[in-house]
């Protein structure tokens, strides 16, 4: 008994950061629209600051002061990523921002490794609050019993603030009808400013107060990730108390996780989401978003047409010319081409989804990886053949999207990427905790092609062969009449309902044939790399997947594979140097700026500026 | 009202509506409504915002499922269906608010609608663009927008958008035709020109017609038929010049602004 309540302690104090960092990121979300994941960022910097504060502040009072102090900087470095960064961006169409943010998210990184340095830093114990008492016999730590009492206030002072303060009643009016708040007066951008303050502010407090307990290093930003997304969506988007239960949950079930079932604890945070989701769609206290049909933010993507004739003759030429690369003799160049190749294919899957369907995936990861896993499993634990197994490949993958897409399908807009980013990281914590099948962090090795394609330049004809021919197969069915009604679904989902058209089927079949064609890329990786290990289909990789989407341009049709390709070359490059982070987030952040409709499409708008003369529709 | 209803039942109505109801948690959006809509029938529904008309409509074609009653096509029983299967049984909608699809250029809205009837949906080889072409021009010269086939349809005027709707909703060659507000947003012209072209189509090709306005004019014009909704409920169903000197309709209409005391849109 003493146990069990000692347990639950910790994981009512184990909630308090994930509380803080979650309501932050909710409050963010709900005014801004932003998906921001420089969230974790923000975070792992209250530590950093946090850290080096209590360095110089003695005693008691300096350590407390450090906490709010930390939250103060970091909610100030929130504000100067708003201005510089997103202000610019605001008009770029939806979800462009995360864009942004992602590239924060790499110069805090580099930043913190400048400032604080590789290692991992033990946070300081709490002056006056060292010790420990005993409740049934268990030792409690004083500075969790600190944390429990804390929270509940904390909680209290944001939802007053939130619900009966006049701040609270913009920020609330602003999350529900941006344009309307704006019509009676109130200046839009320093409320938005106001609220990545308040949101970053949340996070550094967050990061600062878990010090005594976890001490802080440069891999908190992505690890803490996962777990708020899955605080917010279990809670309810935009919902406090919903957020505070849901830490509360996912906290205390965690301490018993590392107790009772330790090989599982990464994987019972998504059970529970999965769990709850499928009782409560919006989550525990969270309403259904009365979006309205306001249509998409910006221009509406123009109509498509297929290829003229001259643009294949060009296409052919060059896929020649590409295929002639061998002959230059450069290994290392036939390597990168293989490698961007291979990308491309994963990027033009993801586009299939986001551009035409709509449907931000922000899991997409799951089936390159999920494709790559399932072919080396294939040949380490069942000595299939390669070509057997890179058939499979894309049928394991195609299988998890079928399930996973029916899962989130059932929600829309935010509901729906977040619902795709914890399956994602499920079968992430599947792989990485299952080590005696999947092999775990040491991943799985020494899978090579069948003799006939061992040769890396045979190697490489295959991956031209096989990846460009499926995003050519993307591209025409986009031209399709199933491409067709995936554009009419997400463009007018009443028209189309009210013509015959299942879009929910619609959309799940092509939630799958995207799984597929990523699994086929991650198929084509194992082979090419002779090696598969978690970190294919972790977070990281899927942003990697949405960041070249969105820069390419998400409403150009070859938006994908220019983003691709122009990323995995740039990346290639940068990585040689020592602080790449920072260089390729400044990179990302630039040309967000300079170019909001993404590459190509900003490249079209420049390109028509010089060609067309100024014609007046009649 | 009994007497008027047993009379147009008689030669076979294509909907028959069986007291329909409906209430949003406590209040009565609609309220045991029952009518029919005979072969041909041009069918006014009119009443004062906030009156059920959109519900109605809703509930007809199952956007919206009704609380207690009954919906028949045909003498075939819909109530609650889905709207893309009440589809596929021969009924058009179009809606107060346009929704078309903005990406597409405007023949390639109408042949989504082609591809969709000819159950083609999922087809993953031929070009969608060529597909149907004759056809969808076709009905864009029937309601008189050949010249636009091209131009995105993000572009077009708000009352060429309720022309191409039309000409989307006649795709399946429907036997009966919901609209919705089909001329709210257009200039007066325009309306009276659309409703003309709308009658002499449902004309030609005897599709009934159940359709909502605002607009006396339009009405007093086209319809066969015209009933009236206030609060919920059904309070006159006659023909033309009935409605026209029906006091309580009068009151309804012109009695001031007392019967609604907060008028809301009744989307």
């Amino acid at each position: 008994m003493g146990l069990f309540i000692a347990q639950v302690l910790t994981g009512l104090a184990n909630a308090a950061t994930l509380f803080l960092v979650a309501s932050g990121l909710s409050l963010i979300f709900g005014v801004t629209r932003i998906v921001n994941f420089a969230h974790g960022s923000f975070y792992m910097l209250g530590a950093f600051v946090g850290y080096s504060l209590m360095q110089v502040l003695p005693g008691a009072i300096g350590f407390w002061s450090s906490v709010l102090l930390s939250g103060l900087i970091v909610g100030l470095i929130g504000v100067i990523v708003e201005v510089l960064v997103l202000r610019p961006v605001y008009k770029a169409p939806e979800l462009f921002q995360l864009v942004a943010t992602f590239g924060v998210i790499l110069v805090i990184q580099d930043l913190a490794l400048l400032v604080w340095g590789a290692e991992d830093v033990l946070g300081p114990r709490a002056p006056g609050l060292k010790g420990v008492v005993r409740i049934l016999g268990e030792p409690v730590p004083l500075y969790d019993l600190a944390l429990i009492a804390m929270t509940p206030f904390v909680l209290f002072a944001l939802w007053y603030l939130i619900t009966r303060t006049r701040i609270g009643v913009l920020v609330r009016a602003a999350t529900q009808d941006r344009e309307m708040v704006a019509a009676l007066g109130v200046n839009q951008s320093w409320l938005f400013t106001g609220v990545f303050f308040l949101g970053a502010a949340l996070a550094g407090l967050g990061g600062a107060i878990q010090l005594p307990k976890g001490g802080a290093d440069l891999l908190m930003d992505f690890n803490i990730l996962a777990a708020i997304f899955v605080v917010v969506v279990i809670g309810g988007m935009g919902s406090l108390p919903g957020a505070y239960i849901a830490a509360v949950l996912i906290s205390v079930l965690n301490v018993f996780g590392v107790s009772y079932i330790p090989q599982s604890t990464l994987v019972l945070m998504f059970v529970v989401m999965a769990v709850v989701l499928t009782i409560r769609p919006y989550g525990l206290l969270g309403r259904e978003e009365v979006a309205g049909e306001h249509g998409q933010v910006g221009e509406p993507e123009r109509p498509i047409k297929p290829a003229s004739v001259r643009t294949r003759w060009i296409v052919a030429a060059l896929l020649l010319l590409l295929l002639a690369l061998p002959l230059a003799g450069s290994h290392f160049l036939v390597i990168l081409a293989t490698d961007i190749i291979i990308f491309c294919l994963f990027a033009a899957s993801l586009h299939f989804l986001l551009g035409l369907g709509g449907l931000v995936s922000f899991g997409h990861a799951a089936y390159f990886g999920g494709g790559a896993y399932v072919a080396a499993l294939l040949v380490s634990q069942a000595n299939a053949p390669m070509e057997l197994a890179f058939l499979l490949a894309p049928v394991g993958a195609g299988m998890a999207a079928v399930i996973i897409g029916w899962l989130c399908l059932r929600l829309t807009g935010v509901y729906f990427a977040m619902l795709t980013l914890a399956l994602a990281q499920l079968l992430w914590s599947l792989v990485f905790q299952w080590d005696e099948f999947t092999g775990g962090d040491d991943g799985i090795v020494d899978i090579w092609p069948s003799a006939w394609l061992s040769d890396a330049n045979t190697y490489f004809v295959f991956t031209v062969i096989v990846g460009v021919g499926g995003i050519i197969l993307l591209r025409h069915i986009a031209h399709s009449p199933f491409g067709y009604a995936l554009r009419a679904s997400r463009d007018s989902q009443r028209q189309a309902e009210a013509t015959g058209i299942h879009t929910k089927r619609v959309q799940w079949m092509a939630f799958s044939l995207a799984g597929a064609l990523a699994g086929v890329a991650g198929a084509l990786f194992v082979f090419s790399k002779g090696s598969v290990f978690p970190n294919e289909l972790e977070i990281a990789k899927s942003f990697d997947g949405l960041i070249v989407v969105f820069l390419g341009g998400v409403k150009t049709l070859s938006g994908g594979v220019v983003g691709a390709a122009s990323f995995e070359l740039v990346k290639d490059y940068l990585t040689r140097f020592e602080y790449w982070r920072l260089a390729l987030g400044l990179l990302i952040i630039v040309v967000v700026i300079l170019a909001p409709y993404g590459i190509v499409g900003s490249l079209r708008r420049v390109y028509e500026r010089f060609t067309t003369k100024s014609v007046v529709p009649s | 009202m009994s007497e008027q209803n047993a009379m147009q039942t008689g030669s076979g109505s294509v909907l028959q509506v069986q007291s329909l109801s409906k209430s949003f948690g406590g209040l009565q959006a609609v309220c045991d409504v029952s009518f029919d809509v005979g072969k041909g029938e041009l069918l006014a529904l009119i009443g004062p915002n906030g009156a059920g008309k959109t519900t109605c409509f809703n509930m007809l074609m199952g956007q919206l499922k009704p609380s207690s009653g009954d919906v028949f096509l045909n003498g075939e029983k819909i109530t609650g269906m889905l709207p893309r299967k009440v589809w596929r049984k021969g009924v058009g909608r179009t809606f107060q608010i346009t929704g078309t699809y903005a990406s597409m250029t405007v023949i390639e809205n109408i042949q989504m609608a082609l591809i969709s009837h000819h159950k083609r949906l999922y087809s993953l080889k031929p070009f969608a663009t060529r597909l149907y072409r004759d056809e969808a021009m076709a009905l864009l010269e029937l309601v008189g927008m050949p010249e636009q086939a091209e131009r995105a349809c993000a572009i077009l005027a708000y009352g060429d958008l309720k022309r191409l709707e039309l000409a989307i909703a006649l795709c399946h060659q429907p036997t009966l035709l919901l609209m919705d507000e089909p001329t709210a947003g257009m200039a007066p012209r325009e309306r009276i020109g659309l409703m003309q072209l709308t009658a002499d189509i449902v004309q030609q090709r005897s599709i009934s017609v159940l359709f909502t306005e605002h607009d006396m004019d339009v009405v007093f014009a086209h319809a066969h038929r015209i009933m009236v909704l206030n609060r919920g409920e059904l309070i006159a169903n006659g023909s033309v010049d009935d409605i026209r000197n029906n006091e309580m309709v009068q009151q309804v209409y012109l009695g001031g602004g007392s019967v609604f005391a907060s008028e809301s849109d009744d989307a």
